[in-house]
């Protein structure tokens, strides 16, 4: 006897119960997929916090916190990538509701918020490493800033790329709002993520750390 | 349901004969069947555990007299770190989680995992961190002229592996090589979370799924929470020493000790991710060999996600002598007798399992009561090393190295064997030999013994671990003779093993769908299953869903 798989056959003589779980299944399992990847990065990002969390006023020489980071510019990014939050939402808000065009134009406005973000850092980086004299090198200080802030930005990035690519692939028409819509949700938790960790990043290296040497903690 | 072999083999082949080499081995490699790719990780973890038991001979040689010079200084602590690298991330991991491939869509009714190229390309980063791994036996050398593989132990303790301490690449490999694999681990906790939360069939309820998807989502979280630690510990070490970061060098305001936190908030879970997949296996096997359903299901369960849970609060119990104070000292004692109790639940249910039960003392029954028996001694030498002035006493000595291999020899490998053989026949359709197969059983359990007892004496006599030789007459020179002897034993037992795989895929006895009248739903189709699995999706009706269907006059369904 020869078995010889055949989906839509097989399919046909399913009960009703499992043709519908193996139809809302693949969405599924995205949510709980991406929920696992987020879990297993927020560990990853704990483990880079805690370790500048020790390190706070732990660099008796060098450059220090209170005299390199200023807090102008870094509010500025920080606004724009909570704000990308915002308009991510509404890009998916549109792509539910049926408008592409809607969801073309927030896209869009997501993907500048976040390159935004990215310049803005990257000269940051160049005022901190020209001016200040801050390197990896420099001190506990250098490497923890550099470390986090930089594995920060590198995960910005990878959520950059896959807007952008959302927004190539809307652009070629391969969105589809009925059947896509979910998908694209489910990609853009992986932004607010980075946000989220914005969050927290910013908090420890622009609030908690800039305290003077030796002060509290 | 009862397809014969032939027909079985027929329509893998597509009906067209038997595959050229080069086909087959290309339909291997393409493939994103979950268990092919379980197949292929259990056997790619069996050829790293003949490499790394070849390690260990090695050492074992060297150790068995008072100064031997077979092995110099540097080699021994090569083989030491690759040994134990290997057999942590090359073969515990990679055939564990090879098992979970295989098992659990079959187990809770699905066509496949989640994710099945996601599935594949765990597997091939599994393989080529592996292989870098390996790699730096031969290519570590770079600029530096100083050759060789990495030689800082399998933690890695800093500041060791400084730039100033450790030359070479060889200690980037080790980090880079650990990294890679350990992503591979990471992409299939991921797939194994979403296969059970989102796959069952229908009627799997979460508290009907056999034992092994519960141990295996409780595994799956660890690795998600521990591994990223440590490869975030890695790239800090990476950042150290590639581009002059000071997290670890204590000669530059880093801190050694946080390396040890961060490793080890890994490395304890870790040891749990090892052994709860083998407690599963423990968990299916041993009811089927005692014709019992397994006593206390629920109570199981809930002891497995408490092991989770607390298995991520006694990380600092491997650094008592590091002199944390006795605050922490305190608390991480208490966290690791607490994990004691959930883990003397599951041994109790076990024993309750086994008793009154009309025991079939078949090979993987006996491998799975050499599990429990030797499982125990670990963990009651783990209680004593918790207890921290014995720890002060005992810790980095041979009573640690025996501990832990009572632990992950005597409870995972033993596991690992008794699933080879229990799952063997659903794999490839023959049974192994039971006569090998006992003589496999009987040479490792005398051969391991004889190894790893001795070595809790030498430990309490002071032998330290990760020396490469001792002076004559300070009393290790016979206990050390003796581990050396239980060798060989273990490699008669590992070969008798070999040579059954070979035999039996060649000409053993055709298993049937069900060799062991079992209840769980891999049993229920063909062997070895077809590549979608089910023909229909199957349905369950309790936690033993083929009992319900060979028994519908008395359904397990009654009594839930």
């Amino acid at each position: 006897m020869q078995r010889k798989f055949d989906p839509i056959m097989s399919s046909a003589t399913m009960p009703t119960t499992t043709q519908l779980t193996t139809l809302r299944a693949p969405l599924q399992r995205a949510k709980v997929g991406m929920a696992s990847l987020i879990f297993m990065e927020s560990a990853f990002f704990a483990a880079f916090l805690v370790t500048y969390l020790y390190y706070i006023g732990k660099s008796p020489n060098g450059p220090q916190p209170i005299d390199c980071l200023e807090l102008g510019p870094v509010l500025v990014n920080s606004v724009c990538l909570i704000a990308s939050s915002f308009t991510v939402m509404l890009a998916v808000k549109s792509l539910a509701r049926g408008s592409i065009s809607g969801f073309r134009a927030w896209m869009l406005v997501t993907v500048l918020l976040g390159l935004e973000f990215l310049v803005g850092t990257g000269i940051e980086w160049r005022s901190l490493m020209i001016d200040k004299g801050l390197t990896i090198q420099s001190n506990a200080f250098g490497t923890n800033y550099y470390a986090l802030v930089g594995f920060h930005a590198f995960h910005v990035t990878l959520g950059l790329l896959m807007l952008m690519g959302t927004l190539v692939l809307s652009l070629f028409g391969c969105i589809n709002p009925r059947r896509d819509h979910v998908r694209v949700d489910i990609l853009t938790w992986y932004w607010h993520f980075v946000d989220v960790v914005w969050i927290f990043v910013f908090m420890l290296v622009y609030v908690i750390g800039r305290v003077p040497q030796g002060g509290a903690l | 349901m009862n397809t014969s072999i032939a027909a079985n083999e027929g329509a893998h082949a597509g009906g067209e004969g038997p595959l050229s080499f080069w086909e087959s081995a290309m339909r291997w490699t393409l493939s994103v069947d979950h268990k092919k790719l379980g197949i292929m990780y259990i056997c790619a973890g069996m050829v790293f555990f003949l490499i790394g038991g070849l390690e260990a001979a090695l050492m074992r040689l060297q150790l068995a007299r008072a100064n031997a010079g077979i092995i110099d200084p540097e080699t021994f602590n090569q083989l030491f770190t690759m040994h134990g690298t290997t057999m942590v991330f090359l073969v515990g991991m990679p055939v564990l989680l090879g098992f979970g491939n295989f098992l659990i869509p079959l187990m809770v009714g699905a066509r496949d995992m989640a994710f099945p190229r996601l599935n594949a390309f765990g597997f091939w980063l599994f393989i080529f961190g592996g292989l870098l791994l390996y790699f730096s036996y031969i290519g570590s050398e770079g600029l530096y002229g100083a050759p060789g593989a990495p030689d800082v132990g399998w933690f890695a303790y800093a500041p060791l592996t400084s730039r100033t301490f450790s030359r070479g690449n060889s200690t980037d490999y080790w980090i880079l090589g650990i990294m890679v694999s350990g992503f591979g681990s990471m992409t299939t906790a991921i797939n194994f979370i979403a296969t059970v939360l989102c796959m069952r069939c229908p009627g799997m309820k979460l508290m009907r799924m056999p034992m092994i998807a519960w141990m295996m989502l409780v595994v799956a979280a660890l690795v998600l929470v521990a591994v990223p630690v440590l490869t975030a510990a890695q790239v800090m070490l990476l950042l150290d020493r590639s581009l002059g970061a000071h997290f670890f060098d204590p000669q530059t305001q880093g801190s050694a000790v946080l390396w040890q936190h961060l490793f080890w908030f890994f490395g304890h879970p870790e040891v749990y991710i090892l052994v709860l997949p083998a407690f599963g296996f423990v968990s299916e096997i041993l009811p089927v060999f005692s014709r019992k359903a397994i006593f206390g299901y629920s109570l199981m369960v809930a002891a497995t996600v408490g092991i989770g849970f607390i298995a991520l609060g006694v990380w600092a119990h491997h650094m008592f002598v590091v002199g944390m104070g006795p605050v922490l000292d305190s608390f991480f004692a208490a966290s690791t007798f607490l994990i004691s109790v959930p883990t003397g639940i599951k041994i109790f249910n076990w024993l309750g399992t086994m008793w009154g039960g009309r025991l079939r003392f078949a090979t993987p029954m006996l491998f799975v009561t050499g599990f429990v028996a030797m499982f125990i001694i670990g963990g009651l030498t783990g209680i004593m090393l918790a207890t921290v002035p014995m720890d002060w006493q005992l810790s980095d000595s041979y009573f640690v190295v025996g501990h832990f291999h009572y632990v992950l020899f005597g409870g995972t490998v033993f596991g690992i064997f008794a699933a080879i053989f229990y799952w063997f026949p659903k794999a490839t359709g023959r049974m192994l030999n039971e006569h090998l197969g006992k003589w496999c059983f009987w040479l490792l359990f005398i051969g391991f013994t004889m190894t790893f007892m001795p070595m809790h004496i030498s430990g309490i006599l002071g032998m330290p671990r990760r020396i490469y030789t001792y002076e004559a007459d300070r009393g290790f020179e016979i206990w050390n003779l003796i581990s050396s002897i239980g060798v060989p034993v273990q490699m008669a037992g590992v070969l008798c093993f070999l040579w059954n795989v070979v035999k039996s895929l060649r000409n053993g006895a055709i298993a049937g769908d069900d060799p062991w009248d079992a209840w769980t739903l891999e049993w229920s189709t063909s062997s070895p299953p077809p590549e979608w699995n089910f023909d229909r999706i199957p349905t369950c009706t309790s936690a033993r869903p083929l009992w319900d269907k060979k028994h519908p006059e008395d359904p397990d369904a009654h009594y839930e």
